[in-house]
């Protein structure tokens, strides 16, 4: 144990998520023997980051306005909303640069075990989105293990009255990999998701 | 395959051990609570990754220690693989195969395959419908290793749909809140889909065995009465017929859920699925737990054990044979009659307190185990 602020400090670290003791009392010892113009940096940062960044009203997405710079553009196709479970997945599909149209932010997945049900998430505001009947195709892009796989399964039945398309992204082979070292289970989807080549 | 090396640290008794092994028969000997099991174990849980003795991983790391190491190196044919298990109770173990870091445990799960034998078998006849459904799940991943995440997938979902269960029926009494069906059906269908698969598995290993334990019992013992293996399921009724195709597989679980459900709600559990099925073992009309004497129960559970090594025999390649302190439980007809069928197998490893108890036909290599340490005798 340190005295004090330092142990204040090491203690506040360790909560953040992949941040062990270990690594906590690094960070605070390496804070401390930083420059003090260094730090002050750091702290106007953490608190820009709680004062000025709030949830896009309309996909949830982070954002420094009411909108995210995603549902302000207007070159974005408003006809096709792809549904991610956090704001980061959405920066990872951005990265790829295939996807224009918009995103829905769900903030998690279904898990009872975390207490985690549908009314936690933002399915309503998913809802409302499509009443007006410009959304034509929904792509459920939760992850593909069982929590991400068992929303989609719930998304996919409660929209089927609507009538919209619904996909789900592919899951199967990474690209540039050899087959042989693909594991049991990826190759099996790999499988079940195959499609035929026309020319 | 045979183990022809085992090398062991902070695994239960043993600070360290280091241990030659040779195919054929090697017969452990020493009084009880010297460190036999111990080794036998460590064989086995390289094979399994778990203990046939406990449930958990804590009781096998040395008082004191933080992690147990066990290293095996396994000879199939003219190819050589050493497999390391490090055991980090309540943590994930860690694995290497020829000493390259970066495996992962799954990795190495089927590479040594090994049916064992000890007094706890007994409980296949006389225990709970789990110890039977160990007992083919265990096969299962012997066979194909694919069935360890199979087996942990259903398990997953499982708790999910417990937790959703138990949290709905709490509202229910507490609030007479309707449960949310929609998720629950969810849940359902990833249950269905998950359970379809194991219970698909079991029902084709279940119909394999049958004629392996028939055979096996008829050969261990004279008396009359022929074994016979009926897999119970829990989405049927008693006599109704499983379909073999997994979509219909699927189908059946799903109805057998909307039927359970109301009762589900009520007690917060699942109720339908593999986890409550039992592979129920029959000697003529009569079921064996209960009516079977100790002899027969004794010959139904080596049954069971050796149509295992059967089976796995006959995909290509002996597993290694564990009789650990079996003997002392037999009459000297079935063990003279048990060693007849087992010596044949490319590695028999037997452990024993009373050397007069093995046949003399498995008597081979002889390693006397006294206070954590192993010897050869000579």
């Amino acid at each position: 144990m340190y005295e004090g602020a330092v142990q204040n400090l090491i203690d506040e670290l360790g909560r953040l998520p992949g941040v062990g003791p270990k690594s906590a009392q690094r960070i605070a010892f390496h804070l401390l023997s930083a420059e003090t113009a260094d730090v002050k940096r750091l702290v106007g940062a953490l608190v820009e980051v709680k004062e000025r960044v709030r949830f896009c009203s309309v996909c949830g997405n982070v954002a420094e306005e009411s909108e995210c710079r995603i549902c302000r553009d207007p070159r974005r196709d408003t006809s096709v909303i792809c549904v991610v479970e956090e704001s980061k997945d959405v920066v990872a599909i951005e990265r790829t640069r295939e996807f224009r149209g918009r995103y829905h932010v769900l903030g998690g997945a279904i898990s009872p075990i975390e207490g985690v049900g549908p009314d936690d998430l933002r399915i309503k505001e998913l809802m409302t989105r499509l009443a007006d009947g410009q959304v034509t195709e929904l792509i459920l892009a939760t992850d593909p293990n069982l929590e991400g796989e068992a929303t989609a399964t719930y998304l996919a039945r409660l929209l089927k009255p609507l009538g919209l398309r619904v996909t789900r992204l592919a899951s199967g082979l990474p690209v540039g990999g050899d087959l042989e070292y693909a594991d049991e289970v990826t190759l099996g989807r790999a499988f079940e998701g195959r499609r035929s080549l026309d020319f | 395959m045979y183990v022809s090396h085992l090398q062991l640290a902070d695994y239960r008794s043993y600070e360290a051990a280091n241990l030659e092994l040779e195919p054929g028969i090697s017969t452990f000997v020493g009084p009880n609570g010297q460190g036999k099991t111990n080794l036998v174990e460590a064989i086995g849980y390289v094979a399994t990754h778990g203990s046939h003795r406990v449930a958990n991983d804590a009781p096998l790391v040395r008082r004191g220690a933080e992690r147990a190491i066990v290293r095996a190196a396994v000879v199939r044919g003219d190819r050589r693989a050493v497999i390391e298990l490090e055991i980090n109770p309540g943590k994930a173990n860690r694995a290497r195969l020829n000493r390259s870091a970066g495996t992962r445990p799954r990795d190495v799960l089927g590479i040594l395959r090994t049916v064992l034998f000890a007094p706890e078998d007994l409980s296949l006849v006389k225990g709970d419908p789990g110890e039977r459904r160990r007992f083919l799940d265990e096969l299962l991943v012997a066979r194909a290793p694919r069935y360890a995440g199979v087996r942990s997938d259903y398990e997953r979902v499982l708790k999910q749909r417990n937790a959703l269960l138990k949290s709905a029926s709490a509202r229910y009494f507490k609030q007479r809140a309707e449960p949310d069906l929609t998720t629950l059906e969810v849940w359902d269908q990833h249950l269905a889909e998950a359970g379809a698969e194991l219970l698909g598995a079991r029902l084709v290993l279940a119909a394999e065995l049958q004629p392996l334990v028939e055979k096996a019992y008829g050969e261990l013992t004279s008396s009359a009465g022929s074994p016979a293996l009926h897999y119970r399921s829990s989405a049927v009724e008693e006599g109704d017929e499983l379909p073999v195709d997994r979509p219909q597989l699927v189908d059946v679980l799903r109805a057998a859920l909307a039927e359970a459900r109301p009762q589900e709600l009520r007690r917060g559990v699942s109720l339908v699925g593999p986890h409550r099925d039992d592979l129920q073992l029959r000697l003529g009309d009569l079921p064996a737990k209960g009516y079977a004497s100790q002899g027969e129960s004794w010959s139904f559970a080596l049954a069971l054990r050796l149509a295992g090594f059967e089976l796995l025999r006959a995909d290509g390649d002996d597993p290694v044979l564990i009789l650990d302190d079996v003997f002392a439980e037999l009459d000297s007809e079935r063990r003279r009659k048990l060693a007849e069928h087992v010596r044949t197998a490319e590695q028999v490893l037997v452990s024993a307190a009373v050397p007069g108890d093995v046949p003399p036909e498995l008597m081979g290599a002889r390693y006397r185990v006294r206070e954590g340490t192993v010897e050869r005798e000579r």
